[in-house]
């Protein structure tokens, strides 16, 4: 087909606002983070690998560390949960009534992060929350001295289930619907048990959406600031916050390793979502 | 003792009964079609036959043992489904020894077993294929495979051709035939198509509302069929209304014709009685003593066979005959005489 | 397994309901020993509210008639005239959701500051129009998908066709035949822009920006009853949008265009 440039003038708007406002800032960061800045020292700018050395001190790689640690066990969590419950409306035989609830609250709930959600969880089970003192009161149970703390990356994986898990909700019960109810019975005539079907098709077809899926909410919670700010303050060490930090006041030393901090994050975002798209593909084709 | 026998079996949904005292005795070896239209109960039964529907009352035997209260996967019985229902993550080879591997047979034997099927099938090399990359029928043979290979007591098919393209379905209709002859399987197959269920069938039971209307060989459901829901059901019919001259003789007249009916008349004015498009035809022959005169209203020039309509003792009837190149069809609007056997006629119940 | 149906669904549900309760209780809380208001009274008359909230619902508006202007055009131009551009635009519209927002608005910081071309971040203005890009960029993902599943379910060729042959040109057909009709669509996409906006934190505090976000992570570290009446003003206007998008799903069946 003879390349027809006039026709390409309708998605002219399109093009160039993603570029200018979304593919060039991004590509700023990442080139910039290969590249050494103008410095006093060693003069003009050139490509080199010196920022990400520079980064890889024990506190950044620390960082790195609790944020990926965070957002699996968030993601694994949000998955188990989601899926029980995913699970529990379309085969567990309970009520039919409750299921488009479910998924309509998982709709808000999954938009419902950021600085509110923080407050919500700390009127709940933070240090003067309703649950901490209703436990202290009535039944005598200290949560503070059994270990347990709000304002930590525990607390903060908790938090983070409440917009994890309805994701996983509203991911995977079309998955779950998509089961087909013939392939139950096929393998019961077989001779197959629930367990069997389990094991032996329904999860395995299954499977690319719920690692999918766990790649997707390990995404969702490994960018997310918001709400570690408003938990914990600007001061617990997790990749998000202290690239907020640096971009509040260089705390890095140098914007080039700023930079290669953000490179960090993109790569591990692009990657976790690059796994959910592949798998998704991989499990369309099967059920063609 | 038949091989499986349904007794007086009934399934409610709520307050809607939806099969109505069934029953039925199945032969080993014996194929017989469950035929009706949409909604007649027939794939109730066969799911209640399978065990994932719990009948009302009711009870299923098959070679002696009680099975009504066990479970499908309980049952040893195999099933084809209408969508195939070949499991997408599984390859060809894997899902035909999908029993055997549940079963917990040697993997030589599985492997041994699962080659023999995919011979009967016609399909030896398709072992290591997804099911997204066959075609419907091959996948539904796959299907025929998967279920006969832990050697079932009874085979149930519910409605396995609907979802194929005609061609295949001829094909595959006969394939299928052959295969449970073969290896003599005791066979119940759900069909809403008459063609299929009479060109497949030992016997075929006709569903209606629940109910069996009648059971019985494919010539006997087409030649003598019990209730007027069969014989409009199966195949083409015309209807006439005659007038009762001597009831007890059986004698009643189309128009101003006479003629004697085999079989008792009901009591009344008038019988309805109808007539096959093969009984039917143009000009006087032998055997053929009844004689009406009609006008040709329409020709439907279908190739081998000529169907023709003609307006006769007041109701429209339907006549086919075979092409011949030398006798052009009659021309729309003539007149004509109609020959028929009057032993031919068909009477309806009022 | 229908008990363990019910656990899993009750714990999960639990789990969902107590922090609305903790926040709203904790609301009501702000007097000593009764439940009242005051929290809910203290917040709304306070001037920095009334500014941010207003300043964020006129953010929220902007992005909406800008996402409207960017997607609505080029999805329809791309199912009409140019389907090879799809794949392209597709993954383009996916980036938002893996590159980190705290990511795009370093990128607009160092990009658009006062010693570029740009120089978008030096004047109040120019960092207006810079945040009022960035929720563009946020929403883009689902104002495309929005618009694309709803100009999916009209014949926007044939339309198009029978429109131009009675002599429209390309603003009417668009305003007055295709906009209408993917009505429904668009707003769902601007009901979810609207949340998003709403809340949203990094883009606006990184850029100095007087937003609702930034004001309820100012109040959260300054106060303790007031974060939990914003929490559920937050929570409230969150399941509006939703609700909202799913009555004007259910009132499209009326108004969508016969095929």
């Amino acid at each position: 087909m003879r390349f027809q440039p006039l026709r390409w003038v309708g998605v002219l708007p399109f093009f160039a606002f993603s570029a200018l406002f979304l593919i060039a800032p991004t590509l700023y960061i990442v080139i910039n983070s290969f590249r050494s800045g103008v410095s006093a020292i060693e003069g003009a700018n050139f490509w080199t690998l010196q920022n990400f050395r520079d980064l890889m001190t024990p506190s950044v790689i620390n960082a790195y560390w609790v944020s990926i640690k965070i957002s699996f066990f968030s993601a694994v969590l949000g998955c188990l949960i989601g899926f029980a419950m995913a699970a529990a409306v379309t085969f567990g035989q309970l009520p039919r009534v409750l299921k488009q609830p479910l998924l309509t609250f998982s709709g808000v709930a999954s938009n419902f992060a950021g600085v509110p959600l923080a407050f919500a969880f700390i009127a709940t089970i933070g240090p003067a929350g309703l649950i901490t003192l209703w436990l202290r009161n009535e039944f005598g149970i200290n949560l503070r001295v059994l270990g347990f703390n709000l304002l930590s990356t525990r607390g903060l994986v908790i938090t983070y289930l409440f917009f994890q898990i309805p994701l996983m909700i509203l991911i995977i019960t079309p998955a779950l619907e998509g089961l087909k109810r013939e392939w139950r019975e096929a393998a019961a005539i077989l001779g197959a048990t629930g367990a069997q079907y389990w094991r032996m098709v329904a999860l395995p077809i299954l499977f690319p959406s719920l690692l999918g899926t766990l790649a997707l909410l390990f995404a969702n919670s490994f960018g997310a600031v918001a709400t570690a700010i408003a938990l914990t303050g600007p001061s617990l060490n997790i990749a998000p916050i202290l690239l907020y930090a640096q971009i509040r006041g260089d705390v890095l030393g140098s914007p080039n390793v700023g930079y290669a901090l953000a490179t960090g994050m993109i790569v591990i975002t692009a990657l976790a979502n690059g796994l959910y798209i592949w798998l998704r593909t991989r499990s369309e084709r099967w059920l063609k | 003792m038949a091989f499986l026998t349904i007794s007086h079996l009934v399934k409610d949904f709520g307050s809607l009964r939806v099969v109505k005292d069934f029953n039925l005795d199945i032969a080993k070896g014996e194929f017989v079609s469950l035929l009706g239209p949409s909604g007649c109960g027939k794939t109730t039964v066969l799911r209640m036959v399978a065990g994932f529907e719990a009948p009302s009352l009711g009870s299923i035997t098959i070679d002696g043992q009680d099975v009504t209260a066990l479970r499908p996967n309980q049952r040893n019985i195999g099933m084809v489904f209408q969508a195939y229902a070949l499991f997408p993550n599984l390859t060809v080879a894997q899902n035909v020894g999908f029993g055997l591997k549940v079963a917990g047979m040697a993997a030589a034997e599985q492997k041994a077993r699962v080659s023999e099927m995919l011979d009967l099938i016609g399909l030896p090399e398709k072992g290591p294929s997804y099911p997204f990359q066959l075609s419907g029928g091959q996948q539904q043979r796959v299907a025929l495979a998967r279920a006969l290979a832990v050697k079932p007591r009874v085979l149930l098919l519910d409605e396995p051709l609907s979802a194929l393209d005609a061609k295949i379905r001829v094909s595959l209709r006969t394939e299928i035939r052959e295969i449970q002859k073969r290896l003599g399987i005791t066979t119940i197959f759900v069909t809403h198509d008459q063609e299929e269920a009479l060109s497949m069938s030992d016997r075929v039971v006709v569903m209606n509302g629940g109910v069996a209307e009648q059971v019985a060989t494919p010539f006997d459901i087409y030649n003598r069929p019990a209730t007027r829901f069969v014989a409009n059901f199966v195949g083409a019919l015309s209807t006439l209304q005659a007038r009762v001259i001597d009831a007890g003789a059986g004698r009643v007249a189309l128009g101003e014709v006479e003629m004697t009916l085999s079989g008792p008349v009901p009591p009344g004015p008038s019988v309805t009685v109808a007539l096959r498009p093969e009984a039917a035809h143009l000009g006087r022959g032998n055997g053929r003593e009844t004689v009406l005169q009609g006008v040709i209203r329409d020709v439907n020039f279908m190739g081998s066979v000529i169907r023709i309509k003609a307006d006769v003792a007041g109701a429209t009837l339907s006549m086919d005959t075979f092409n011949r190149p030398d006798t052009p069809p009659p021309p729309i609007g003539s007149q004509a005489e109609i020959s028929l056997a009057a032993r031919d006629l068909i009477i309806l119940e009022p | 397994m229908k008990a363990l149906a019910w656990f899993s669904f009750l714990f999960g549900a639990t789990f969902f309901i107590l922090p609305l309760i903790g926040m709203a209780e904790f609301s009501l809380s702000m007097l000593r020993g009764v439940y009242s208001f005051e929290a809910y009274r203290v917040v709304l008359r306070d001037p920095a509210f009334q500014a941010t909230f207003l300043y964020s619902v006129m953010m929220a508006l902007g992005t909406i008639v800008l996402g409207i202007g960017l997607v609505v055009p080029t999805a329809y131009w791309v199912r009409l005239r140019l389907p090879q551009a799809r794949p392209l635009i597709e993954f383009i519209t996916l980036l938002p959701l893996v590159i980190p927002a705290i990511v795009i608005v370093y990128g607009y910081i160092r990009m658009f500051n006062t010693s570029s071309i740009l120089p978008l971040t030096g004047s109040v203005t120019g960092t207006n129009i810079l945040l009022l890009f960035g929720y563009t960029t946020l929403a883009l993902p689902y104002m495309y998908r929005a618009v694309d599943t709803g100009l999916r379910t009209i014949d926007v060729g044939t339309l198009t066709e029978a429109a131009q042959s009675l002599g429209a040109g390309w603003v009417t057909i668009l305003g007055r035949l295709i906009l209408p009709n993917v009505l429904t669509a668009v707003l769902s996409g601007a009901f979810l822009t609207f949340a998003i906006v709403i809340g949203e934190f990094t883009m606006a505090a990184l850029l100095n920006r007087p937003a609702f976000g930034p004001y309820m992570q100012l109040m959260g570290a300054n106060r303790a009853y007031e974060p939990a009446a914003l929490a559920v003003i937050a929570f409230g206007i969150t399941w509006a949008c939703m609700g909202l998008i799913s009555v004007v799903g259910r009132l499209s069946k009326h108004t969508r265009a016969a095929r």
